[in-house]
């Protein structure tokens, strides 16, 4: 057993102890009784004053009726209008609310008869036992941070397994009622496998597990599935839909993003059990971290997951800000548990959240950058690593054969650094209309950063002034951008561009004359790859030979080609620049106006997708000096030799000595050993994450949320009403930390009240996306703090929670509904049964491929693409094409979780079944049961491949019918069929094979693939399609797709 | 996503028939026959979340049919006659209108574009419409025009999800989810809110257009095509006839019978009735696409031809589904963007929608339906009176005035609603916006659209938010 479990074992032999040391029986009733009687604000008298008496006596102002307010102490007992007190505490006669709710008089009584509403006599009685017990208020239940509540006393001792079961029992015993008999072994462990890995036991499971007569058989199960890697998929599925996961932006481009590695982290994350207040402090702000790896930067592609909105024409700040207010939707729902998005307009209406709290929260996340990294696998990190090492090993080599290198160097540096030619920056207007609908946004260095929709073909026309009365070349910088893909410089996924043409104009600034175009006689530039074929995802399906290559490409006049900055992998991703020399000076008196075209024509012909190579940061300028190059010293070496030789770093030195190396013509050899080794530097995957910006980009509260009307600055912040402490520092990681901080009152709340979902189909408290003044009452508020700080004693430790609840007697129980026990609790809210409903989306498709034996056993990896309907993913039932690359190996019967997900077109299987698509954050899944979900189950491709494999395995694992019905049932609802059950396929499956046989129907045509399967077992085409058939509905069961 | 209703007591006991089912049904679940079970209409109207129901006040429009013009058409080129406009056109607009304004493509201060198709008066109330809509002038007696519309939102995802869902937030409920909710479903073999994409390429907003965002997922609107399957999955797998799948279900429904009356989970009989639903579904969904049913003269009015994937043949679906009892239709037509390409695209999306949309008028009406049925035509936001592009041939987004009209369904037939200015820029008189004409399309199904809420998240949730003024001068 795990070291947990056992600490958790001995916490509860202690608390039996106490019991024990607590007197006799018959001191115990009394504590029960006592303890029944003991009215609580909030488990009693709250719901019936927010129920009956708010409306008129609650915090609207201009509702209230006669200067009345009941909902807080210092308005209570303070005299209304009629100069008598409602409550006085401790003191029945003079309070007047009782006089006023017990009266007889139907026009004095409270509520007032036009109201609709009235006291029961047991609400009454409550809150007079509430005035005599002091009437005191409490805060929130939620806003206080839970103190580990005492373990109630019941008067059946036998039953309890754990704490949960005291909880559960005490307030069964109050109703009198009585818990329901503990399922049967088969149905435990089939409810077990469920619920911890999602996915069904084998047969072998169940009958291991029947066998296992020794203590402990049961603590085995389950030791077994939380050890198993299949636990971080089934839970990790259920984060990931509080994580709003998608595989695409949303909106209309929809276009597909690569996070997948988001979801592994997830998976293992929770497999590892990684505790849960650093799950949240990795995802918020992981990157900022002390020593922070690639591990916690891809966390945080938990924020992230926000749509993106790139529809041609859109403000990106817009839409930025439409990802920041998800953002904080999802803490609020995902970790808070708190319902935040109204206060992005107005101070709460219920909760005590003001709108400046809202943006002061806001703040902290409001400084990121929206990073897309490369991350690698363990594989490519250790060839990342080697090819490193190899570079440094080769220039170590030069160092030591050359030992009168620093000399050399020395010399090197006099020559690059003397008499740099002096650029002016432009600072050029963009010409709306040539965008094609990208947006620049103006940076402070005069470079133009491109955003929002990226046209796959465009010539975009700048238009730069400059004083200089002379112009003899213009310069294009490309800069790298930690907003652009892998920081760029360019917009393509890798971070590349790729510049087809340049064309320049000149007209005088001042005075008369008109824009003549200047010939380009020369371009050189710090990068010039050799000529290469575009990539795959660039094609324009023109069938036209296109090619990037050098940068004379881009002044050639063709179309077909273009400079490109892709050398290899591990230095595509750096500021680049080229020099365009001008054939004449152009020489205006008074200044030169340039007209500058970048055509930019080397994307693909899908501009609903990712197929762009549009330039990301760039900057113009021009110089009035002859004889101008490209600067061959790269970017970083220039910064660096900027700097007094005793300043700089290692890194920088090593970047100028490269720079220094690449200029050596006799070290040529080497230089190109180097570069062989650059190309075999690892491609990497791209993930979304944030990276926290240098400067902090100011918040303002924003009127109605509208990020065009912000009203004044606020600094960053938390909200005092929920844990008034945290750092001084204010930042995301304070945030973070604020988050999971021991006293932050909803955090521990929030997740184990959704685990808690997760086993009983309802929370404790229903609404679990809120826990504040406007949720459901819990159903066992003592319980929920219980959990709640047995979580954190446990250093957050979800699989301690896990083994807790479903070790407790309360998870054993039979779900068989009984008369009785529908009529007084038709809800189940007591938990005087088990839990029985239908699966998630996922378990379902999940179910069906195990139990088949078609399951892909794989962990991780790219999101795949099952088979779906191929016009869903075409306009016009899309917006745009997009890529569905229907899989026929493995990939096909992956996981649905690793189902590739369009927002805009969720996948329909998993659709039917309630998935949420990701749109925001969901911590509350519907579970409908449509005529939908039945056409799915009975028709859908996988469902029929599922029904075709389970058909085979069965006949070729089973001798003879009886025992195939029994194996069928067996993998797909663990039980064996009774015998009417049994009877009713063999009659089916006589009846079909004799349809079949009749020839009517096609029986090859329902076998499909595996006809040749069933072929070698000898089994004919008609019986195999009756088989077939009762695969079919024994997959198609109610049972099958439910949880017992 | 959303709340699942029958765990949340106290809520609203429209959803709350299970606990009806079980209160009066409760005594030996097992014994009591599930076929007659099922049979009994309480049972259908209590569990059932899409049962009938009333709204609440008389209804004037008891089905809609949303002719929705995604991309967003020129409604100066089409209903909002601007000589004005023709006369500066390739001049500058006045600064004081476009101050502050934002432009999705262009800059607010491009030249202006003169209308580029002729107007002409029409019927008895004398209404200007464009040469590009000869048949829908045949009826404009029996439509409103609506020409004072505005909008938030100037990019077209935003824009849809805001027309079709009250909010520009992804998540909201749909109006047709709303309708569902409110009104249930008159059909029991076909779904309550069935949706079309015909244009050129799928909505911007995506499925979001059609979600149930908080409510129940069965109020969502399910995607019908006009070729091929109707409905995802309605075929049965190949080598599976109808008696096959009658054996399958009858089996399974036996099954879960047996199973009922071992656990007696209520899920169980939702399910066998689902089954049930899914089975009448896969023969009468075909049954209504079948277009070769109808007379030559109906697809004649249409310009219907059997066979084919257009618009036409939609909107004929469509009166074939509000016939069934298919409480909301909604065609997205996503086709309207023109940037560029404004007169020939124009032309040949008027080509290819005004005769339908003036057949569905006709039709409806001929068959009493026009009466009950609420016909809606429009886009997410109008065209700028200014030009895109070097052609003088393309306008961009534009929020702040357009056109839609409304057709039957106690809508004030004839009329011309709101105006707005000389360039058609703002609306100068009946403004209304995308919250009023919900608030408008919900009174027209017997709704105050302040009470037809659903609580989430601690707050009731309207289809209005906390906006929408219905507008009386539109109802008859």
């Amino acid at each position: 057993m795990a070291k947990a479990c056992a600490r958790g074992g001995s916490v509860w032999h202690w608390l039996v102890l106490g019991f024990l040391a607590w007197g006799g029986p018959a001191a115990a009733e009394e504590r029960i009784e006592a303890r029944a009687a003991r009215v609580s604000y909030n488990r009693d008298i709250r719901p019936i004053l927010a129920e009956k008496c708010f409306k008129c006596h609650g915090p609207d102002a201009r509702e209230r009726k006669a200067k009345l307010r009941l909902d807080a102490a210092e308005f209570a007992y303070q005299p209304a209008a009629s100069g008598e007190k409602a409550i006085v505490p401790g003191k029945l006669e003079e309070s007047a609310l009782v006089e006023r709710i017990t009266s007889a008089d139907s026009n004095d009584r409270m509520p007032p008869a036009q109201t609709g509403k009235t006291l029961s006599p047991a609400e009454v009685d409550r809150l007079r036992r509430w005035i005599s017990q002091g009437a005191k208020y409490e805060a929130h239940w939620a806003f206080i941070p839970p103190a580990r509540p005492e373990v109630p006393l019941t008067r059946n001792r036998g039953w309890a397994r754990n704490a949960i079961d005291a909880f559960v029992l005490a307030q069964l015993e109050a109703e009198a009622l009585a818990p329901a008999p503990e399922a049967d072994r088969t149905t435990l462990v089939r409810r077990l496998s469920l619920d911890l890995i999602g996915l069904p036991p084998t047969v072998a499971e169940v009958d291991a597990f029947l066998a296992d007569t020794q203590p402990g058989a049961y603590e085995r199960v389950v030791e077994r599935l939380l050890a198993s890697p299949r636990y971080g998929e089934r839970w990790g599925r259920l984060w990931l839909d509080a994580a709003r996961y998608a595989d695409s932006d949303g909106y209309e481009k929809d276009k597909p993003r690569q996070v997948s590695l988001y979801r592994e982290w997830v998976i293992k994350a929770l497999n590892r059990d990684l505790p849960y207040d650093q799950f949240i402090l990795d995802q918020v702000a992981g990157d900022m971290l002390p020593g922070a790896g690639q591990d916690e930067r891809v966390a945080t592609g938990f924020l992230r997951n926000s749509m993106i909105n790139e529809e041609g024409g859109i403000d990106p700040e817009q839409f930025r800000m439409e990802a920041m207010f998800d953002r904080m939707d999802c803490v609020g729902k995902a970790v808070l548990g708190l319902t935040i998005q109204c206060t992005q307009c107005h101070d709460h209406k219920y909760d005590p959240l003001k709108q400046e709290e809202y943006y002061r929260m806001f703040a902290c996340l409001n400084n990121a950058h929206e990073a897309t990294i490369a991350a690698y696998s363990p594989f490519e990190e250790e060839r990342r690593r080697a090819v490193l090492r190899g570079v440094k090993a080769i220039e170590s080599e030069l160092k030591a054969k050359h030992p009168d290198w620093p000399a050399k160097l020395a010399e090197w540096e006099k020559r690059v650094t003397r008499a740099q030619p002096r650029w002016e920056i432009l600072r050029p207007e963009v010409e709306q209309e040539s965008s094609g609908g990208e947006k620049y946004q103006a940076m402070a260095d005069g470079s133009l950063l491109a955003g929002g929709y990226a046209p796959t073909k465009h010539t975009l026309v700048l238009h730069g002034e400059t004083k200089l009365e002379r112009v003899t070349a213009v310069r294009l910088e490309l800069l790298t951008d930690p907003n652009l893909p892998r920081g760029g410089p360019g917009r393509s996924i890798k971070g590349t561009a790729a510049l087809t043409e340049i064309r320049i104009a000149a007209e005088p600034l001042a005075g008369k004359g008109s824009r003549q175009g200047v010939k380009i006689v020369r371009a050189t530039a710090d990068v010039n790859p050799a000529e290469a074929p575009l990539d795959r995802i660039h094609d324009d399906r023109s069938n036209r030979k296109r090619t990037t290559g050098p940068v004379a490409f881009a002044i050639d006049g063709k179309d077909e080609t273009a400079w490109g900055i892709d050398i290899d992998p591990g230095r595509r991703n750096q500021p680049r620049q080229a020099v365009f020399e001008l054939e004449r000076p152009v020489e205006f008196k008074g200044g030169v106006r340039l007209t500058i075209e970048l055509v930019q024509n080397h994307g693909g012909w899908n501009s609903d997708d990712n197929q762009n190579i549009n330039l990301g940061r760039f900057r113009l300028a021009a110089t009035d000096r002859a004889g101008v190059a490209a600067d061959p010293v790269s970017h970083e070496a220039r910064g660096a030799l900027a700097k007094p030789a005793g300043k700089r770093t290692a890194a920088e030195q090593a970047a100028i000595f490269t720079a220094f190396r690449e200029s050596v013509a006799e070290w040529k050899d080497a230089s190109a050993r180097i570069d062989a080794l650059w190309r075999t530097y690892p491609e990497g995957t791209n993930q979304f994450v944030l990276e926290e910006r240098e400067t902090r980009r100011p918040t303002s509260i924003l009127a109605r949320g509208d990020f065009l009307k912000p009203v004044r600055v606020v600094e960053p912040g938390v909200p005092a009403f929920l844990n008034p402490g945290g750092e001084s520092r204010s930042d995301r990681l304070a945030f973070a930390r604020w988050l999971v901080d021991r006293k932050a009152p909803t955090t521990a709340r929030s997740i184990v009240n959704r685990v808690w979902q997760a086993y009983f189909g309802v929370g404790i408290v229903a609404t679990s996306e809120d826990l504040g003044l406007q949720c459901e009452p819990p159903s066992h508020p003592e319980l929920l703090d219980w959990l709640a700080v047995e979580l954190m004693d446990r250093g957050y430790s979800l699989k301690a929670i896990q083994r807790l609840i479903v070790s407790s007697a309360v998870y054993r129980q039979s779900s068989r509904a009984t008369r009785e026990s529908i009529e007084r609790d038709p809800y189940n809210r007591l938990l005087g049964r088990g839990a029985r409903f239908r699966m998630d989306a996922e378990l379902v498709r999940d179910a069906a491929l195990a139990s088949s034996g078609l399951l892909d056993q794989r962990i991780g990896g790219p999101s795949a693409y099952p088979a779906a309907p191929g016009f869903l993913f075409q306009p016009p039932a899309s917006y745009g094409p997009k890529v569905w690359n229907e899989a026929v190996g493995p990939d096909r019967y992956r996981r649905a979780l690793y189902t590739f997900r369009y927002r805009s077109v969720p996948y329909p299987m998993l659709q039917a079944f309630d998935a949420p698509n990701g749109d925001f954050a969901c911590v509350r899944r519907a579970r409908s049961n449509t005529p939908l979900q039945a056409l799915a189950t009975l028709n859908e491709p996988i469902s029929l491949e599922c029904a075709r494999a389970l058909a085979l395995r069965v006949l070729s694992e089973a001798r003879d019918d009886h025992a195939r019905v029994t194996l069928a049932y067996r993998l797909c609802v663990a039980r064996p069929p009774s015998d009417p059950e049994a009877r009713l396929i063999v009659d089916l499956l006589e009846r079909e094979t004799r349809r079949y046989a009749a020839g009517a129907l096609d029986p090859k045509a329902l076998v499909g693939p595996m006809l040749a399967g069933f072929d070698t077992l000898g089994v004919k085409p008609g019986r195999a399609a009756a088989w077939t058939v009762a695969a079919r509905v024994i997959l198609n069961l109610d049972e099958t797709i439910s949880r017992e | 996503m959303n709340c699942q209703d029958r765990w949340n007591r106290g809520r609203d006991p429209r959803l709350l028939g299970r606990r009806w089912f079980l209160s009066q049904c409760g005594v030996g679940l097992g014994a009591i026959a599930l076929g007659d079970l099922l049979r009994e209409q309480g049972y259908a109207a209590g569990l059932d979340p899409l049962a009938p129901r009333a709204p609440h006040f008389a209804p004037r429009a008891r089905r809609v049919l949303f002719l929705f013009m995604a991309g967003a058409p020129s409604h100066l080129e089409l209903f909002d006659n601007k000589p004005q406009l023709a006369r500066f056109d390739g001049t500058p607009p006045p600064p004081e209108l476009i101050k502050g304004y934002r432009a999705a493509f262009i800059r607010p201060n491009a030249r202006l574009l003169g209308p580029k198709f002729k107007f002409a008066r029409h019927g008895q109330g004398g209404a200007e419409l464009s040469e590009l809509l000869p048949h829908l002038a045949t009826v404009v007696d029996d439509i409103a025009l609506v020409k004072g519309m505005t909008t938030d939102a100037f990019n077209h995802a935003p824009a849809q999800i805001l027309m079709s869902t009250g909010s520009q937030i992804f998540g909201r409920p749909s109006l047709g989810s709303w309708t569902c909710y409110g009104l249930g479903s008159e059909s029991r073999d076909l779904p309550a809110f069935v949706v079309f994409s015909t244009g050129k390429k799928g909505p911007s907003g995506g499925n979001s257009n059609w979600g149930s965002g908080f409510l129940p997922t069965v109020y969502q609107g399910v995607q019908f095509r006009s070729g091929g399957d109707p409905v995802l999955y309605l075929s049965n797998p190949p080598g599976v006839d109808a008696a096959v799948q009658r054996d399958s279900i009858d089996a399974v429904t036996a099954l879960n019978r047996m199973r009922f009356e071992q656990v007696n989970d209520p899920e169980i009989a939702t399910r066998i009735n689902s089954f049930e639903m899914a089975y009448r579904m896969q023969a009468s969904a075909p049954e209504v696409m079948d277009l070769g049913q109808e007379p030559a003269h109906i697809l004649d009015l249409y310009g219907a031809k059997p066979g084919q994937s257009s618009f036409a043949n939609t909107c004929l679906l469509a009166r074939r589904l509000l016939e069934r009892g298919v409480r909301f239709v909604q065609i997205f037509h996503e086709s309207w963007d023109q940037h560029g390409n404004l007169v020939h695209d124009l032309r040949q999306n008027c080509r290819d929608t005004d005769q339908a949309c003036a057949a569905l008028v006709k039709d409806l009406k001929q068959r009493g339906m026009l009466e009950d049925t609420l016909v809606v035509w429009g886009g997410e936001f109008g065209r700028t009176p200014m030009v895109e592009g070097g052609g003088n041939d393309g306008r961009d987004h534009h929020p702040s005035a357009f056109t839609m009209w409304l057709a039957g369904g106690g809508v004030k037939p004839g009329i011309i609603h709101g105006e707005s200015d000389d360039l058609g820029f703002q609306v100068v008189k009946d403004k209304v916006h995308v919250h009023d004409l919900h608030a408008t399309i919900l009174h027209l199904l017997g709704f105050d659209h302040t009470r037809l809420t659903y609580r989430f998240q601690g707050r009731d949730f309207r289809l209005t938010d906390v906006f929408g003024n219905v507008v009386h001068d539109l109802i008859a």
